[in-house]
């Protein structure tokens, strides 16, 4: 009875998939390609949170699938092709290695729909879409300036190319903003991942005298090393980076730049289906909800609160950018005269330190 | 250099080299009975997804620790079924359980990514660990480390002071010939490969209960592999192992403290990053290069298959 | 026998894979439609399986040449990647260049620059009698370390906003495709001719059997006379020079740059493809495309059975393991057959 009961429901989901019976048509499929496995916080976590988000506001109009771990080299090309064979119409890819592989199959499918996360090559049906992580680290930033009683923080990153630059130069530039003797500490611990190497180098820069301590590397090793410290030197914190990762840090994870994608990819997948989308380059900000600081920690003074929040608010209106000239290379040269604010191109081609940053970057 | 300095960067360096110093220890064990597995990076993986496992569910690292190694055993008992047993090829097999432990730690780890644990308190011996400048870096360590240095003295104890020992090394060396004098070989060989399971098993514990108390894919990222080199670099000594597993964490370490503060390299990272495996290589060709003290170091029959009736 | 133990593997790691599908609550059948038939259901997905077969069965061709004979590389991930510089570095430095032998040139660069790689391990070898296990391993990772500065330094596209890749190679310096609307491409044929000349040396060539008999016996070999140096250096170097070609094809192929990501582990795969294809060309013809088909099973799990990757992992150890173990027969019958006579 059950088996048949089954083979008849089967049977009617056939009837009403075909379109002769279907009232509503059937849903959109959405495909995300990650790079690394979804897990518990990270990168990709994040990205997986606002594909579930866009599932649920888009309720009954698409159904998403997503594949992880899929190595940026050949077979990336595949996996984004036999998404669009698979069934779906909008496909996004959320890693840099991705770019080349998404272009050509945004070439091969004119009719579908395709965004990759932090490239710069676009088409027709392939736009590109990144976040100002830069403005979190900023506001970031300045509450380490606040919070500092070492004037040195440390910084656990993972390779030298501008979007890891960008985040390191605003939070200098936030924590020298309110605490001008401050400077910032780097290592680069050459991985995106690698809990170990980076429990170790957020050690590293402790032992070094940094009580403010951050981290752009995909593991929550660094706010689980600072939570850990934190009973040796209760003035020892920590900033999270894509996710909110206070529930590994409860006493010492102050807050975090956190990157929000649902909303984009809910505006976004609306737009195809309407019609309404043309080509976009999107690179948003705290104003367009890409960014959020996670909730601040109960640490933070209201004083304080109060302060990140008036500058977050003036981020958002566009009256503060984090590289309002002038900004000065650690070498004292003038990169962004005083009156004008860092061009986007500018910010694109970053591959320097801007003074307040103790640490020499490595040569190639 | 400040006191103070000194002993960050010995504590940070015995921490990095202790995972290091366990799963070397093991599989110099195996070694020198004539048996080469690689797979110390799948027992590792599988080690540390066990540990933390149990870790979390009974709340006792000590149960977690348990668990490490017994997984370990488990992985190495597999490898010596088709290496010893069945006489399959040793470097085949020994990838096959790499590859395997890998995936097989990814697959039943998946729902532990979210969880944490809370970190274990150091072991702080009395007295001791109130020396200047070496007592915290020494004495104040995870109960782990200790251990690793407890097994060091127990290895080179028992290969060099046992009559035991002395016949697992003879089965390195001539198996046929402990075979004629009635040693059963395969069963040693197992024992040890067994051991050198165990041991990896707890250092996969190490590095997801004491280390990084958290379990994520790949967590363990290479340091199966570099455990294999060290006991080449070693040349399949003990306390070599130990001074050369600090010497790879020390590497690691230094770097970092020479990058935050500032000290300008002009070297690029990945020269650094490689020098390790080339200092393998080097000390290999110069250990090999005079076959008496190959001969003197390295278990003549390693990687070789015995076959009890041929 | 010979035949039958591959066969009894892969039924065993298929037996496996129902059980794995049962105990997490997915139909087994649906399972196996996923994973081993829906990758190969169109045009496309049979030309991906080729793609992705062809780095492996070059690599693997090459190094049961040198395991036949008992020398032991396991760094043709390293002589992979060197190949992959070697054979790119020729595109980038000729980026103008019309002429129809520029892929060749990639080809012949990238053959060198691999079997360089493998006479570091080779030379330490018969030189210094440096185990060449462990020293092709560490060559891995400094070459995967040498790749790293290169596309992070001094070849890294200076319009590519800092991102640690190359410069797209030009036209004339990719692969033409085989199969138009599909990605399979010249380095298939190049793959299938190194085949059949593995084949050829291995079962026709008195090299292939002098290099056969010293693996199968050394003392026998060196009293006939054949020399143990020659055959470390022809194993090392077959196996180089096969593994710097698959560097090229993937290059040269799907990729079309130099980026970190060159090879997700073409050279140890392939160490279980050489296993499993008995050492034989045509076994390894075979391996190389279950091999793919593996990787790509995993990938249509993950989208239809909402499975994560790494079973695909737990399958190839799994194979590997039974593919090792069924050897037992094959010892059991050289057994008998020495009782016997």
């Amino acid at each position: 009875m059950q088996r048949l009961k089954s083979s008849i429901t089967l049977g009617l989901g056939l009837l009403a998939g075909s379109s002769l019976f279907a009232a509503e048509p059937a849903p959109t499929q959405v495909g995300f390609v990650y790079v690394s496995p979804v897990g518990d916080a990270g990168w990709t976590y994040q990205h997986d949170q606002g594909r579930k988000e866009m599932e649920k506001a888009m309720a009954g109009k698409v159904k998403t699938n997503f594949v992880e771990n899929v190595p940026e080299g050949a077979d990336a090309e595949r996996v984004i092709r036999q998404m669009i064979t698979g069934g779906a119409k909008i496909v996004f890819t959320t890693s840099f290695g991705y770019m080349n592989p998404t272009e050509k199959v945004a070439s091969a499918f004119p009719d579908k729909f395709f965004f990759h996360a932090t490239g710069y090559k676009t088409g027709k049906n392939m736009g590109i879409y990144n976040a100002r992580f830069y403005e979190g680290r900023y506001l970031c930033g300045v509450i380490a300036g606040k919070m500092t009683k070492s004037h040195v923080a440390g910084y656990v990153a993972a390779f030298p190319i501008p979007e890891v630059l960008q985040g390191i130069n605003a939070f200098t530039e936030g924590m020298r903003s309110v605490d001008p003797k401050a400077e910032v500490r780097v290592i680069w611990v050459n991985s995106w991942f690698d809990p170990g190497k980076e429990r170790e180098a957020a050690l590293t820069l402790i032992s070094q005298g940094a009580d403010m301590l951050t981290h752009h590397t995909d593991s929550t090793a660094v706010v689980q090393a600072a939570e850990e410290k934190h009973k040796d030197n209760a003035n020892l914190y920590s900033f999270s980076y894509h996710s909110d990762m206070s529930k590994y840090g409860p006493k010492s994870c102050l807050t975090g730049t956190t990157h929000l994608w649902g909303d984009f990819y809910t505006r976004t997948v609306k737009e195809v289906l309407a019609g309404t989308w043309k080509g976009t380059n999107v690179w948003g900000g705290i104003k367009d909800g890409m960014i959020k600081l996670a909730p601040l920690n109960a640490a933070v003074p209201e004083a304080v609160k109060k302060d990140v929040t008036k500058l977050e608010k003036e981020i958002k209106e566009g009256k503060r950018h984090p590289f309002a000239g002038p900004v000065v290379a650690q070498d004292g040269k003038e990169l962004v005269p005083k009156g004008r604010n860092m061009t986007d191109a500018e910010l694109g081609a970053m591959n320097y330190y801007v003074k307040g940053v103790a640490s020499t970057l490595p040569k190639n | 250099m400040a006191p103070g300095l000194v002993s960050a960067v010995l504590f940070a360096t015995i921490v990095a080299g202790t995972p290091l110093i366990l799963t070397a220890l093991g599989e110099l064990v195996t070694e020198k009975s004539g048996v080469l597995n690689l797979g110390a990076e799948g027992i590792m993986s599988v080690g540390a997804v066990a540990a933390f496992a149990v870790t979390l569910n009974t709340g006792s690292p000590l149960l977690g620790i348990v668990a490490g190694m017994v997984a370990g055993m488990a992985m190495s008992a597999l490898f010596g079924f088709a290496a010893l047993t069945l006489q399959a090829n040793q470097v085949a097999s020994g990838l096959a359980l790499s590859i395997f432990g890998v995936g097989l730690s990814a697959f039943v780890g998946k729902p532990y990514e979210s969880q944490t644990l809370s970190s274990v308190a150091p072991l702080k011996i009395p007295l001791l660990s109130k020396l200047p400048v070496l007592g915290h870096a020494l004495f104040e360590q995870q109960a782990l480390v200790y251990f690793s240095w407890i097994m060091l003295a127990v290895v080179a104890w028992f290969l060099y002071r046992t009559r035991w020992g002395l016949v697992l090394r003879a089965v390195g060396e001539t198996p046929v010939a402990a075979h004629a004098i009635g040693y059963n070989v395969l069963r040693i060989r197992y024992l040890a490969a067994i051991f050198g399971g165990a041991m990896a098993g707890i250092g996969g514990a190490f590095l997801s209960v004491f280390y990084t108390p958290l379990w994520v894919e790949g967590m363990v990222a290479g340091r199966g592999w570099i455990s294999l080199a060290l006991v080449v670099f070693a040349t399949w000594r003990p306390l070599r192992v130990m001074l050369g597993a600090y010497l790879f964490g020390g590497a690691m370490i230094t770097q970092m403290f020479v990058q935050g503060s500032g000290i300008r390299l002009d070297i690029p990272a990945q020269f650094l990053s490689a020098l390790p495996y080339l200092a393998t290589v080097v000390v290999l060709v110069l250990i090999s290069r005079n076959r008496s003290t190959i001969r003197l170091n390295s278990p003549a029959s390693l990687g070789q298959p015995f076959m009890p009736d041929a | 026998m010979r035949y039958l133990s591959p066969l009894l593997a892969v039924a065993l790691m298929l037996v496996c894979g129902m059980v794995l599908f049962l105990v997490l609550g997915k139909s087994p059948v649906e399972g196996f439609k996923v994973f081993f038939i829906q990758p190969m259901a169109d045009r496309y997905g049979v030309a991906e399986l080729f793609l992705k077969a062809t780095p492996l069965m070059l690599c693997a061709v090459g190094l049961s040449v040198g395991f036949r004979g008992n020398v032991w590389n396991i760094g043709a991930e390293g002589q992979l990647l060197v190949g992959a510089l070697a054979g790119g570095g020729v595109a980038l430095f000729f980026p103008n260049s019309h002429s129809p032998l520029l892929l060749p040139a990639m080809f012949v660069a990238g053959a060198l620059g691999g079997m360089l790689w493998a006479a570091i391990p080779a030379w330490l070898r018969t030189r210094f009698n440096a185990n060449e296990i462990l020293t092709s391993l560490m060559l891995v990772y400094v070459a995967e370390l040498m790749v790293s500065w290169l596309v992070h330094g001094p070849w890294k596209d200076p319009d590519g906003f800092n991102f640690p890749q190359t410069r797209l190679f030009q036209s004339k310096a990719i692969l033409p495709i085989l199969v138009e609307g599909t990605r399979v491409n010249a380095a298939l044929i190049v793959a299938l001719v190194v085949l059949i000349i593995g084949w050829v040396f291995m079962n026709r060539s008195f090299l292939g059997y002098q290099m056969k008999v010293s693996g199968q016996a050394e003392r026998a070999g060196r009293y006939a006379g054949f020399s143990a140096r020659r055959t470390v250096w022809i194993g090392m170097l077959v196996g180089g020079c096969c593994a710097g070609l698959a560097g090229v094809s993937e290059v040269a192929g799907p990729i079309g740059q130099i980026t970190e990501h060159i090879s997700p582990g073409y050279g140890f795969a392939a160490m279980i493809v050489a296993f499993v294809g008995r050492l034989e060309p045509v076994g390894i013809l075979l391996a190389s495309l279950l091999m793919a088909l593996l990787y790509m099973g995993g990938e249509q799990a993950q989208q239809y059975l909402g499975l994560p990757f790494s079973i695909s992992k737990v399958f190839q150890g799994l194979l590997l393991f039974f593919i090792l173990g069924s050897d037992v027969f094959i010892h059991f019958r050289l057994r008998l057959d020495r009782g016997r006579k």
